[in-house]
């Protein structure tokens, strides 16, 4: 088997693509590099120079201005200079290969590539075609994994709960196919969380998923029963269509989280969500706006964990 | 050309002789085997002294890309992949571009392989028009041009009506039909269903995909009395649905492929494209399964799934990557690896890469297969000598085939083609 | 091993006195992660001042990222307001003088102070940048391959971890 690309020969971070592999002590690095970061965030002049003369291209084959702009308010408040480049509307849809792009932005001097693409892998082939001293940071693959999500998720649990080896976590509705929840779960086990319970019908929560080290549940009641940590996800209109539903409407019946069901978890337990949130489908806006949701907190502590990644594999060489 | 091939051990599965000896060949026949009349004066001899003198491959699925890939010369790159492989007959399916299911196309293509001078080539026609799954090609006017059996090669037929009338009026006249078990709907996905897949986020395809395939499959075949041959296996689950229709009497033969009989889904490691294939590598339970399989007769065949992929199409991610690998070149070493660590004799090794293929074609091959796959005074002198002792690491940019895609891809495996001998003359010699 | 030796804890009483004639009246003092930092506050506290001594990290200002990657450090926590304020700056080792720059830099992310005065324990040399300190208990020389570093057991008693080679 060959080594984890994401790590050269001396074990040190150079590309972030999953959470997969890594180990506990390079996450509790990562959180709590963004710990400092988040005091940056607070100071008068928001920037410091780590990335300074770096160019970060945002390639997002998938769109979402949410996700890229969070990446580029992090690189700018590195000092980096950010080029944003659609690719869905430009040289793939004109049918140029995702590496003849690659090689033409290698060939702009690009220092980091963040990436996001609709095909579980994408950065994988990205980061194996670069030029050796190109960084490459996954931001969503297919179904596989959103490793800035799940830290930033981390990082938000490591805040409000401090011990993640007392815990326990519900991730609720459409896991099957979240990169989100991947992501989490990889971390949530990595970090020593003693019980993850994975939440929603057979279609999107099928029983082999307990493979990856969760408890499945198909009762909304039972899965959040005592937890300490609610993630809830979004559920896509593909899956009306795809035959997995019949209806959002029946989905927020049995697994939206409402007031009621909420009192089942504990008294103290936090609700996240990785956003943007459907009110009414997955989430009750009483409880999205109620004072255990951290959702956004979630989107301040991401801008940290951003700078936290990018400036770590920044500063490894290959 | 008279040819001597000298102080080999000639092996042939078939009669089960393995003892060493020489062969003597005349007009593109063995004349002789074991002993040699002195008087025979050959215009060249071969000292096949170390070597094992077998019978030439029979691959029962090699992708030519031809009609389709002229302008690129692929009928020439992979036919002289084939002898460079010790493979001196190949079947090869019907999706080509435009598919077989003319017989002028199929006229075409055997006569440019026989101009080639190189494997004997026997097509299997497309059993629908265009692959379509619709209409019903000229059967009869594809056997008579050389197909040697009918397929939907990867190409789902989700019509279940459709594919009952195809396989009755297939048996209406004998002919094979070679059917891919998976189901139209169900085998959408990209790797096999399990916690890898799962784990990578790459859509499954679950292994009831096979077992409901074959379970249609077997149904028809009861009713229509039809031929099959079964298309690489990949399941546990269907290998043991397989034994039972065989011991149920029913007329099937299958094959596997040389991926599925070494690599299981791990090997995707970090979303490899050349572990993308069809069907997919599934675990190890299924694996074991296979070389058991293989190994017991259950199943009759290993073939090379033969599978030239462009690197444009593998340079994508794991889902959007074309699937299928080289193996033309790799056919004999994967066959020589399994027997190895079987623990499968030399004989039993090579029958199922050489007699039993011929067997799971059956009569197609006419009078020929009284004498292909194996080695039989009389018979065309078609001859693989290899030694079994050398070993060599797979390099992808050193094969002559033009795919350079290979899940094998610096393996270090047992056995080296020396001569190939494709009736009677030299098609291929390493250097 | 080293045959120089240093007693951190004498250096120390000589570094309280020096910085008390360097106090002007609304100073502040800032300690240079770590050590500095433990320097400062057992000044800070020997010295009677109010509230906390400020901690500054160099880590996000250093000129050694691209070659070392990020360095790892509390991060800077200034408990006063920097505007208009004049800083004492206390390390435990000052040598090329580039952790100084960099700390400086980051102070000014925070504002402007009056003024910027830097008192070390030991001074050992090798300056690559113009920087001096207004107060040093303790001047030496050491070899290049050398690292001098301040410790502090669990009582809070201070000594030198002088390692030699990289």
């Amino acid at each position: 088997m060959t080594r984890n690309p994401q790590l050269n020969k001396h074990g040190e971070l150079i590309h972030l693509l999953s959470i997969e592999g890594l180990p506990r002590a390079v996450l509790h690095s990562i959180l709590d590099t963004a710990g400092t970061f988040l005091s940056v965030n607070d100071r008068e002049v928001k920037k410091v120079p780590l990335l300074r003369g770096k160019s970060v291209f945002n390639l997002f084959f998938e769109n979402s201005t949410r996700t890229r702009t969070t990446f580029e308010i992090a690189a700018k408040r590195l000092s980096a200079d950010v080029i944003n480049l659609d690719i869905a509307k430009s040289s793939a849809a004109k049918g140029e290969s995702l590496l003849d792009t690659i090689a033409n932005l290698s060939a702009m001097h690009a220092d980091m590539f963040v990436v996001r693409h609709s095909e579980s892998g994408a950065p994988y082939l990205i980061a194996q075609h670069c030029a050796p001293h190109v960084h490459v940071v996954n931001a969503g693959d297919g179904r596989h994994a959103h490793p800035t999500q799940g830290l930033l998720d981390m990082y938000t649990i490591r805040h409000y709960k401090q011990d993640f080896t007392q815990l326990t976590v519900a991730i609720v509705g459409d896991i099957v196919h979240s990169r989100v929840a991947r992501s989490d779960i990889n971390a949530l086990t990595t970090l020593g969380v003693p019980e993850i319970r994975a939440v929603g019908p057979k279609t999107l929560v099928p029983g082999d998923l307990k493979e990856m080290g969760v408890r499945v549940c198909h009762d909304m009641v039972e899965g959040i029963k005592g937890a300490d940590v609610i993630i809830m996800l979004r559920l896509q209109n593909e899956r009306m269509s795809g035959a997995m539903l019949p209806s959002a409407g029946e989905f927020f019946k049995n697994y939206g989280l409402t007031q009621e069901k909420l009192a089942h978890a504990k008294p103290d337990a936090i609700v996240m969500h990785p956003g943007p949130i459907n009110r009414g489908v997955e989430i009750d806006s009483s409880v999205a706006d109620g004072k255990q949701s951290v959702i956004l907190p979630q989107v301040t502590f991401g801008i940290a964990v951003r700078m936290a990644v990018m400036s770590t594999i920044a500063g490894n060489n290959a | 050309m008279k040819l001597l091939i000298k102080n080999g051990r000639v092996v042939d599965p078939a009669s089960g002789r393995d003892e060493s000896g020489d062969v003597a060949i005349a007009a593109g026949r063995i004349v002789s085997l074991g002993k040699v009349n002195p008087e025979f004066r050959p215009t060249r001899t071969i000292d096949a002294g170390g070597l094992i003198v077998a019978p030439g491959l029979v691959d029962l699925a090699a992708r030519l890309r031809e009609p389709g890939h002229e302008h690129e010369g692929m009928l020439e790159s992979e036919m002289a992949a084939a002898v460079a492989g010790g493979v001196t007959s190949l079947v090869c399916p019907p999706d080509t571009d435009p598919a077989l299911d003319e017989p002028g196309l199929v006229e075409m293509l055997k006569f440019r392989a026989r101009n080639l001078n190189q494997s004997h080539l026997y097509p299997l026609g497309a059993l629908t028009r265009g692959l379509a799954g619709e209409v019903l090609t000229e059967m009869a006017e594809l056997t008579e041009a050389g197909c040697v059996g009918f397929s939907q090669a990867d190409v789902a037929l989700a019509d279940t009506m459709v594919m009952q009338r195809a396989l009755q009026y297939a048996s209406t006249f004998g002919y094979t039909v070679w059917l891919r078990p998976q189901d139209a709907y169900l085998g959408k996905g990209v790797a096999a269903s399990g916690a890898l897949a799962t784990r990578l986020g790459l859509s499954g395809v679950p292994v009831i995909a096979e077992t409901i395939a074959l379970h249609t499959i077997f149904e028809l075949m009861r009713v229509t009395g039809a031929r099959v041959h079964l298309c690489r296996l990949s399941s546990a689950a269907g290998i043991a649905l397989v034994r039972v229709a065989k011991a149920e009497g029913l007329p099937v033969t299958c094959d596997v492929s040389v991926n599925q009989l070494h690599l299981t889904d791990m090997d995707i490691g970090y979303f490899n494209a050349a572990m993308r294939l069809t069907p997919p590598l599934r675990q190890q339970r299924d694996r074991d399964a296979i070389r058991a399989a293989l190994a017991d007769g259950t199943v009759d065949a290993l073939v090379s799934d033969h599978t030239p992929v462009d690197e444009d199409m593998k340079t994508l991610p794991f889902a959007e990557a074309e699937p299928g690998a080289t193996g033309l070149e790799l056919l004999l070493s994967l066959a020589l690896k399994w027997g190895e660590e079987q623990n499968i004799g030399l004989g039993k090794t090579l029958a199922a890469v050489t007699s039993e293929p011929v067997r799971a074609l059956g009569d197609a091959l006419g009078s020929l297969s009284s004498s292909a796959g194996r080695l039989v005074e009389g018979g065309v002198a078609d001859i693989c000598l290899f030694d079994e002792k050398a070993r060599w690491t797979v390099e992808p940019a050193a094969l002559k085939s033009q795919g350079k895609h290979s899940p094998f891809a610096g393996y270090e495996l047992p056995g080296r083609v020396k001569y190939t001998l494709v009736a009677g003359h030299v098609a291929y010699e390493a250097a | 091993m080293s045959t120089l030796h240093l007693n951190a804890e004498a250096l120390y009483l000589d570094l309280l006195s020096g910085v008390r004639g360097l106090l002007q009246h609304d100073a502040v003092l800032v300690g240079i992660w770590s050590g500095g930092a433990w320097l400062a506050e057992r000044l800070q506290h020997d010295l009677k001042l109010a509230g906390e001594p400020g901690v500054i990290s160099s880590a996000l200002h250093r000129d050694d990222f691209g070659s070392k990657g990020l360095a790892s450090a509390d991060p800077t926590k200034l408990p006063f307001e920097i505007e208009g304020k004049p800083i004492v700056l206390i390390d435990d080792v000052l040598y090329t003088g580039r952790t100084t720059r960099a700390v400086i830099n980051e102070l000014f992310d925070f504002g402007r102070p009056a003024s910027v005065t830097l008192a070390v324990l030991v001074d050992r040399g090798g300056r690559e940048l113009p920087i001096q300190p207004a107060y040093s208990a303790a001047r030496i020389a050491l070899p290049r391959e050398h690292q001098l570093r301040l410790a502090r057991d669990d009582e809070g008693r201070f000594s030198f971890d002088i390692k030699e080679g990289t």
